[in-house]
């Protein structure tokens, strides 16, 4: 086939849909190993966009490439728990065996090395990708391994399979990861709570929701939720049921009565990985969740927007879908009631954090940059193309389908007052048994601790770089909405690591992800960068940690979203709680090198091959 | 039913300021004659939100005031100390997040970022520069495109997509490496289809889309905001630039 009947093949199979751009321009890379120009010019013509607008997608997420890089990529997961398991001396050990420089495409065009944010796989590091599948567990050998099957072009399926096996590692389950629901159970029940024989449907390709009124079920799904005190799990903690009921009767003017239902697995907050394995280990309680939010709505399309990282997972789960399908639970007619219909499609991220915030999450859905919108209009009312979208986070569909099930009294009786449920944690760092840990809200972190083996904790960063930093003195304190909120990562750090570099981590992230949308944090994560980038070098100095928190409150006070609000918290939290990691690296403590002579001689030197006394300007001390 | 001719009424800086149901607190403030600085807002498109110059308190919390809708009764602080210095910050953020030599400028006091810093005090940079690599171009025969001023405010998309109906510019890349393209395989102006009558050719608040062959025919000293300062003449209304690409 040529390469325009390829890229032609995709636009035909996706309708030439300019909504399914991601996925157009992820098939055709896949197939094609790049976006030339030409190609995206070919797609532009077909979708009927502007071409700039085209480029301007693809030039927007890290793992499209509008040049060549080479026939192997491999991007190594730059997390701070990567970094602890070694992965810096590996990626130079690859670099030198391959003659290659990281971020550089090896001459003959055969392979390019870089790094990547986390790629969820933080208790199996360190982690990389290689053309956009998840490898775990590095080592020297393998490296060497790698290197040799990269230079003999073998194809990706004659590596070893163990390299691409991912573990779920779950140490602790409760009532998500042990529930022993079949798949329909929590659908059959919303249906028996309606009339036994529901009013019918007038016609199949009706929504659900214009049935609303004469059936019951619906309602009393909601009013489960809502007693439930369900709470959102991806990080803001909005009440689950008042979302699903503000979607439900948000007014439509214009005739068009579609309402969504997206689940956000996009999972970019570094240290997390729950998702990954609520996708692997219970798929069926996720999809069974969201088919219970269409039934409530009144939406008959669900979206999973699954990061990219986790591209592995998704034959595994349309498996799921279309025995889903197969068994009358998804579709039309779902559970035997006429008028019930629901479908879910998986759509694939492409190496944007930003687009796990729900608006950025929708326009990308949508085949734009993944860039936050104005609000309001929130997704409830004005969500995917425009129509009310409820958009919920994986564990929280999860919970949902439990509730639905068991109803929310059962659901409310576990946890604390204000946080009801169970919560599932990603632990990774220094500990024993790092993985998955399912706890019930109110928690101490004094008692996770000791369960999954860790020793001499002198930190724990809780719900990622976004979240908080919390030192020995805080241990006592609950996992639950009304202590330390979280999203499910934990990362924890002995007392031989050093905190000033797991904040300087963070802040290479922020600067990495920042979708460039507003001036305080496109270019103020790039500054906070340099500032810690230059303090680890030795430059800084009291000035140098000011700035840091000058930019810190612009950006708290005029970021245009939770990326900007949250992108100097690492730093916040480190420079209070750890000053003297800090301190250490300073120069002086009152005096700023803002450019030091010597230093900037080095190249020079570099280049005359010289490096004795007299090429230097001071004696270091 | 006498509620009815009652103007409603917001506050800005203690001062009450009339505003129109759906009015957004930067539309009604430049109504009634109030300054508040901005950059990517215009008073033509709708309101975008990124350059964050216009941030505001609006009864104590901050808002960006250009895409804010008002209510009646609300209490905006712009003109306090504290604000005037996160703007002055995020000039200087701009300023160092591209490459600007004013004195060789075709812009210099016509521009909205040059004036926006002299009006707010902005002594020096205070960054340290970010130097990018963004080379010109100048394949239109009429045209001159230099990126390296160019502050990411998206008017010329806009103006382009909205008003000229010809897509010519959009932005690629992401965070620190966000830049603005054109519409053509090749990357170069001189293969799209944009014009000098085109709106987007207008709307630049800086220095990067400029008309070629006619350089300084206004003097420096004697432009727009070389005597009177921006927010005594925010006004969009054609100004000398439009004039001299016309
Ligand atoms: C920068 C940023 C990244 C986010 N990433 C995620 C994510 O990866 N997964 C997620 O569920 N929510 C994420 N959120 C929160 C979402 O915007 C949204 O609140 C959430 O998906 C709602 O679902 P919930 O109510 O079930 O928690 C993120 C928010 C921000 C500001
Ligand atoms: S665009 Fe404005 S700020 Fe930039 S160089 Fe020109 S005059 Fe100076
Ligand atoms: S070229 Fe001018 S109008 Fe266009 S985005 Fe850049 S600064 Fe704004
Ligand atoms: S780019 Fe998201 S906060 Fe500015
Ligand atoms: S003018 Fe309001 S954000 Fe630019």
């Amino acid at each position: 086939m040529s390469e325009t009947d390829v890229i032609d093949a995709i636009l035909d199979r996706h309708r030439r849909d300019g909504t399914r751009l991601m996925q157009i321009l992820r098939e055709t890379q896949e197939q094609l190993g790049w976006l030339a120009p030409a190609t995206l010019t070919r797609i532009a013509v077909a979708i009927d966009w502007p071409r700039a607008k085209v480029e301007g997608t693809a030039g927007f997420y890290s793992f499209f490439h509008t040049r060549p890089l080479g026939r192997y990529r491999v991007l190594w997961s730059d997390n701070i728990t990567d970094r602890m398991l070694g992965n810096a001396d590996l990626t130079r050990m690859m670099c030198e065996k391959l003659w290659l420089e990281a971020g550089r495409v090896s001459e003959d065009g055969l392979v390019s090395v870089d790094t990547t944010s986390c790629t969820g796989m933080c208790d199996q590091g360190p982690a990389l990708l290689v053309n956009y599948r998840a490898v775990t567990r590095m080592t020297p050998q393998r490296v060497e391994q790698m290197v040799e099957l990269i230079r003999n072009e073998a194809p990706l399926a004659d590596w070893p399979a163990e390299w691409f096996a991912v573990a779920d590692n779950i140490r602790r389950g409760d009532i998500l990861l042990n529930n022993a629901m079949q798949p329909g159970d929590a659908l059959r029940a919303c249906v028996a709570r309606g009339p036994a024989a529901g009013k019918e449907a007038s016609s199949n390709d009706r929504s659900w929701r214009e049935t609303v009124v004469a059936n019951p079920g619906p309602a009393l799904a909601l009013e489960e939720i809502k007693l439930s005190n369900l709470r959102g799990r991806g990080g803001a903690g909005f009440t689950t049921g008042l979302k699903w009921e503000a979607c439900r009767s948000a007014s439509v003017a214009d005739g068009d009565s579609r309402r969504f239902i997206v689940c956000n697995a996009d999972e970019g907050e570094p240290g997390t990985f729950k998702d990954r394995v609520l996708l692997t280990a219970q798929p069926d309680l996720v999809f069974e969740g969201m088919t219970v939010a269409g039934y409530v709505v009144g939406a008959t399309q669900g979206y999973v927007y699954l990061r990219g990282e986790y591209r592995y997972l998704l034959d595994p789960l349309n498996a799921v879908l279309a025995r889903r399908r197969a068994q009358g639970l998804l579709g039309r007619g779902i559970a035997g009631q006429a008028g019930f219909s629901f479908d879910i499609e998986i759509h694939l991220g492409a190496g944007a954090y930003i687009c796990g915030e729900e608006s950025a999450l929708i326009e990308s859905l949508e085949g734009k940059r993944g860039v936050p919108r104005n609000r309001p209009p929130y997704p409830i009312t004005h969500g995917f193309l425009n129509r009310p979208t409820v958009v919920n986070n994986v564990e929280t569909f999860a919970a949902s389908a439990l509730i639905a099930l068991q109803g929310g009294e059962w659901f409310r009786g576990i946890g604390t007052s204000k946080s009801s449920g169970t919560k599932i944690l990603s632990i990774s760092g220094d500990c024993l048994h790092p993985g998955i840990y399912e706890y019930p809200f109110g928690v101490t972190i004094a008692q996770v601790l000791p369960a999954c083996g860790a020793r001499d904790v002198h930190a724990v960063q809780v719900s990622g770089p976004s979240g908080i930093c919390i030192d020995e003195t805080e241990f006592k304190r609950r996992i639950a909405f009304e202590d330390i909120p979280t999203a499910g990562a934990m990362m924890i750090f002995n007392d031989q690591r050093d905190m000033f570099e797991v904040a300087r981590n963070f802040a290479h992230f922020f600067a990495h992800e920042s979708c460039g949308f507003c001036t305080p944090c496109r270019v103020g994560t790039s500054l906070l960068k340099n500032c810690m980038d230059k303090i680890a070098d030795g430059h800084g100095s009291q000035h140098t940690m000011n700035e840091i928190f000058q930019i810190n409150r612009l950006l708290q006070m005029a970021s245009h979203c939770g990326l900007g609000h949250t992108a100097c918290n690492p730093m916040f939290d480190t420079l209070k709680k750890f000053r003297p990691a800090y301190e250490r690296r300073l120069k002086t403590l009152d005096f700023e090198a803002s450019f030091d002579l010597d230093s900037a001689l080095a190249q020079a030197r570099q280049m005359t091959g010289r490096d004795d006394a007299g090429s230097h300007l001071e004696t270091q001390s | 039913m006498s509620r009815m001719n009652e103007q409603q009424v917001f506050l800005i800086d203690g001062r009450d300021v009339p505003f129109a149901p759906g009015q957004t607190v930067m539309q009604a403030a430049l109504d009634a004659g109030v300054y508040i600085p901005h950059l990517c807002f215009h008073p033509q498109f709708k309101p975008h939100g990124s350059c964050k110059l216009c941030t505001v308190k609006v009864n104590g919390r901050p808002a960006t005031s250009c895409t804010l809708p008002v209510a009646a009764g609300m209490e905006i602080e712009s003109e306090t100390a504290e604000l005037k210095d996160k703007r002055r910050m995020l000039l200087q953020m701009l300023f160092v997040e591209g490459n600007h030599f004013c004195p060789s400028c075709e812009k210099s006091g016509n521009c909205k970022l040059q004036a926006l810093a002299y009006d707010l005090g902005m002594m020096s940079p205070h960054y340290d520069h970010f130097f990018p690599d963004r080379p010109v171009d100048a394949t239109h025969p009429e045209i001159l495109l230099d990126f390296n001023r160019c502050i990411l405010c998206e008017l010329c998309v806009r103006a382009s997509g909205e008003v000229d109906r010809k897509n010519v510019f959009a932005l690629s890349g992401r965070g620190i490496t966000k830049h603005l393209i054109v519409n053509s395989e090749s990357g170069r102006l001189g293969d799209t289809d944009m014009s000098t009558t085109d709106m987007a050719m207008s709307v630049c608040p800086v220095g990067v889309i400029l008309k070629k062959r006619v350089g300084f025919a206004v003097p420096v000293g004697q432009r727009k905001y070389d005597t009177i300062p921006i927010s005594e003449q925010f006004g969009d209304a054609p100004n000398a630039v439009l004039e001299q690409t016309r």
